[in-house]
């Protein structure tokens, strides 16, 4: 039995990262179903308003999961991480229960207005409930996130005499431009999720003939979302976020760009596998200078390698660390060219004619996916071996009393209910997908019985 | 301050027992008061909008014993590992029964997620009493300031039961019984017809069982924590909460009694918020009790945070909690009055 560290890690490591396939999409679709009902609130369209409907449909579904699946997470802080909890609980805990105060009363407040209020409280209301969906699913996301960056650059703190961590600033602690950063990435990586989901939906229905004006919608709102945010994520938010690594956590930096020797001019990996034993990174594809380049902006500069990191502050698996970190930013490189081409095909009104292109954009669907959660290991892999960058290592911040065996047979048990979950979303999307908008579906949801009923 | 927290922390989750306990008891009545399609769908229908904000009472109630006493919920999730994950997993098949059961019109399939809500629902409501025995029944917590606890093992109440044992499964009983009675309620105040008469007739069944339960309840509390009685009698605040809950159980008893279910429920909800209330304010300022010897229990002035942490905490408590509170009456009045359903497809 390997010890309980590797199993606590794993555990929280697959729940929450099955956890985030659901708000990756819910966060970025929200904004593109308000845009949808925007349009569709000032100019009157049936088909924007269809189009909102529709794609609530779907958001409910993956709400659901969403909702049901991140329960685990918050009691996962006590059960499996209880010293951390212990250590952190005074500054971490803030965040934690202002998303439960400011975000989570408000979304499930409005989700059922939203969902099935549309006939019943009339349109403004339901443009109102829209509104409040989007904002409150977005400050959940930055509270996550404020939380997450404290364990990657802890600022605002203060060591008690305890020996435990207090809160000595909050708004350094809330505003902690780690967080900044990671937050524009990731809400515009839940963009990308939504927008490729959309783009790819259109290019099905439109391969496939059916929906004809609903997949050129879909078409042009993802494409045109989709390009703008796949920028967006390159620069500035994938390039201030590199910097802001390059000064707090440069280990993290020299590991995931596979670089050993720290050197001025330093070359940027297209492609290579990092062989950590012998120090190097075999078969390379360089670009010599670009590293410098991007985190100091000249292409002399030098760049701290892994020679001048103590071994014991290196990340534990800088292989993983290395290809998720690729496996992202070469997506990343990938989402701008195929976004690109479509837009271009999309202004020459040539996109539904290009059939490659719609074959590409459907079968892109699952990629910003891969690309979020290879970004999200890429920072998780990269915080090794700290649980809180510089103050605690993971492997302090576990359970003592909760042993492998216990850790192992709740991860099993999770994945086999995980397993059923996916199968049952799948199967639930994938008929509304087919079915597509409009009218007649065989879905009767008891929430909307409840919003038939009488007022006073 | 730890007082005040504590006081904020016991109320969520007071609330929050108040709220979803009616939906965990319309769940523990479901395959009872509601036998057709139509009926069903009118239980799920009263539900459908408000139970997943009152969950989030569960979570911000975690969150804000998390912030204050980071200790108390390190200490307490880790000891209670296993019963803590298997109540996750019935919570998550319990919230896709409610969301997923409208998706696919098909007799199977509502079946499936019918009996899943019912058995869910039921679960969690004994487990989460089981949880309360725990806490006021104690847990081995030792020297090292941690403790493990089996399942079950003497099943008569001593320093080495489990999780299970006589007096916590006897409050797991009570608790089912008082929120199906409170879940009875609601259903009568939300729906008409057959499940409103069913629904009325079973909360009042439910409620006199409880009332019997009572008295055993009290007793067996004053046996497994025989401090209790003395520290509650010298303090006001309990017999105040001592008395509103007179005043409550009354309400009820006539809501009860005359037929009037909005009455009742507004009784059940308030007898229910007092007697946690009185439980805690008798407690204070112990969170997590040892049954090893009193020396050896964590109260909440160890457990918390700092003061300067807690009273940032109670700044944006103090906007927070009523934005929550508005959000909630305003979803209430929307969705005011019977459920009535539109015809089936």
């Amino acid at each position: 039995m390997a010890d309980a560290l590797f199993w606590h890690r794993l555990h929280f490591g697959f729940t929450v990262t099955y956890h985030y396939l659901f708000p990756q999409l819910t966060m970025g679709l929200s904004f593109l179903i308000l845009l949808f009902e925007l349009k569709a609130y000032r100019s009157g369209s049936a088909l924007h308003d269809e189009a909102a409907r529709f794609w609530a449909r779907i958001f409910g579904v993956n709400f659901a999961v969403g909702v049901v699946t991140g329960i685990p997470l918050e009691f996962q802080f006590g059960t499996n991480w209880a010293r951390f909890s212990q250590f952190a609980g005074g500054v971490i805990g803030q965040t934690l229960a202002m998303e439960g105060m400011f975000a989570f009363f408000l979304e499930s407040t409005f989700l059922g207005l939203f969902l099935y209020g549309g006939k019943r409280f009339g349109p403004r209301l339901h443009l109102l409930s829209a509104a409040a969906l989007w904002a409150g699913s977005w400050l959940s996301g930055y509270f996550i996130i404020a939380t997450n960056a404290f364990m990657q650059s802890p600022v605002g703190h203060a060591v008690g005499p305890d020996g435990h961590l207090h809160l000595a600033d909050f708004w350094a602690f809330v505003l902690n431009p780690w967080a900044i950063w990671q937050y524009l990435h990731n809400m515009t990586a839940s963009v990308v999720t939504a927008s490729f989901v959309v783009a790819g939906v259109g290019a099905f229905w439109s391969l496939s003939g059916r929906h004809r004006e609903h997949a050129s919608l879909a078409l042009r709102t993802g494409v045109i979302a989709g390009l703008v945010a796949s920028c967006l994520m390159v620069f500035p938010t994938g390039d201030r976020h590199g910097k802001l690594l390059a000064e707090k956590q440069p280990a993290t930096l020299a590991a995931m760009e596979g670089l050993f020797e720290s050197s001025a001019g330093a070359e940027l990996a297209i492609i290579g596998q990092p062989n950590v034993q012998q120090r190097k990174l075999e078969n390379p594809i360089v670009v010599p200078g670009m590293l410098s380049f991007l985190v100091y902006g000249s292409f002399g500069s030098t760049v701290t390698g892994l020679d001048r990191i103590p071994r014991d502050q290196w990340p534990d698996n800088i292989e993983l660390l290395y290809y998720a970190y690729h496996v992202m930013a070469g997506l990343g490189t990938l989402f701008i060219a195929l976004m690109a081409l479509s837009a271009i095909q999309l202004r020459r009104r040539r996109l539904e004619q290009t059939r490659p292109l719609l074959w590409a954009l459907m079968l892109a669907m699952p990629f910003p996916y891969i690309a979020t959660t290879a970004g999200w290991m890429t920072a998780e892999l990269g915080r090794q071996p700290w649980l809180i960058y510089g103050l605690m290592r993971t492997a302090d911040g576990t359970s003592p009393q909760v042993s492998a065996g216990n850790t192992l047979f709740t991860l099993i048990g999770f994945s086999g209910l995980y397993l059923v979950i996916g199968i049952l979303f799948l199967y639930l999307v994938g008929r509304d997908i087919l079915h597509g908008p409009g009218a007649g579906h065989p879905q009767v949801v008891p929430a909307a019985a409840g919003l038939a009923g009488e007022a006073g | 301050m730890e007082a005040l927290w504590f006081a904020i922390v016991a109320g969520m989750l007071a609330v929050y027992v108040v709220l979803d306990g009616f939906d965990f008891g319309a769940g523990f009545l479901h395959l009872h008061v509601a036998r057709t399609d139509a009926e069903r769908r009118s239980v799920l229908a009263a539900i459908g909008p408000v139970w997943d904000g009152n969950e989030v009472w569960l979570l911000a109630g975690g969150g804000a014993l998390f912030m204050a006493f980071p200790a108390a919920y390190a200490i307490g999730f880790s000891g209670f590992y296993l019963p803590l994950m298997l109540l996750l997993w019935v919570i998550i098949l319990r919230g896709l029964a409610i969301e997923l059961r409208g998706h696919v019109s098909d007799p199977l399939w509502a079946a499936f997620w019918d009996a899943t809500f019912a058995l869910g629902s039921t679960l969690i409501a004994v487990v989460l009493g089981a949880a309360l025995g725990n806490v006021v029944r104690g847990v081995p917590l030792d020297a090292t300031g941690s403790f493990h606890i089996p399942l079950f093992d003497s099943f008569w109440p001593s320093a080495r039961s489990g999780v299970l044992d006589a007096y916590t499964v006897l409050v797991g009983v009570f608790t089912l019984v008082a929120l199906g009675g409170h879940g009875g309620l609601y259903l009568a105040m939300k729906t008409e017809g057959p499940v409103y008469g069913r629904s009325l007739r079973a909360a009042r069944l439910l409620w006199l069982i409880a009332a019997g339960l009572f008295p055993l309840v009290t007793w067996a509390t004053m046996e497994v924590a025989p401090e209790l009685p003395v520290t509650a009698s010298h303090r006001p605040l309990v017999w105040l909460l001592t008395a509103l809950l007179v005043g409550a159980a009354t309400t009820l008893a006539v809501g009860l009694l005359r037929g009037r279910p909005g009455l009742g429920f507004v009784g059940s909800a308030a007898t229910l918020f007092t007697l946690l209330g009185t439980a805690a304010a008798a407690r204070w300022p112990v969170l997590l009790r040892s049954s090893l010897g009193p020396a050896l229990s964590l109260d909440a002035h160890a457990a918390a945070t700092t003061q300067h942490g807690l009273r940032v905490a109670l700044t944006w408590t103090l906007v927070g909690l009523p934005l929550a509170c508005g959000y909630f009456v305003f979803l209430a009045r929307l969705f005011r009055g019977k459920v009535r359903l539109e015809p089936h497809g």
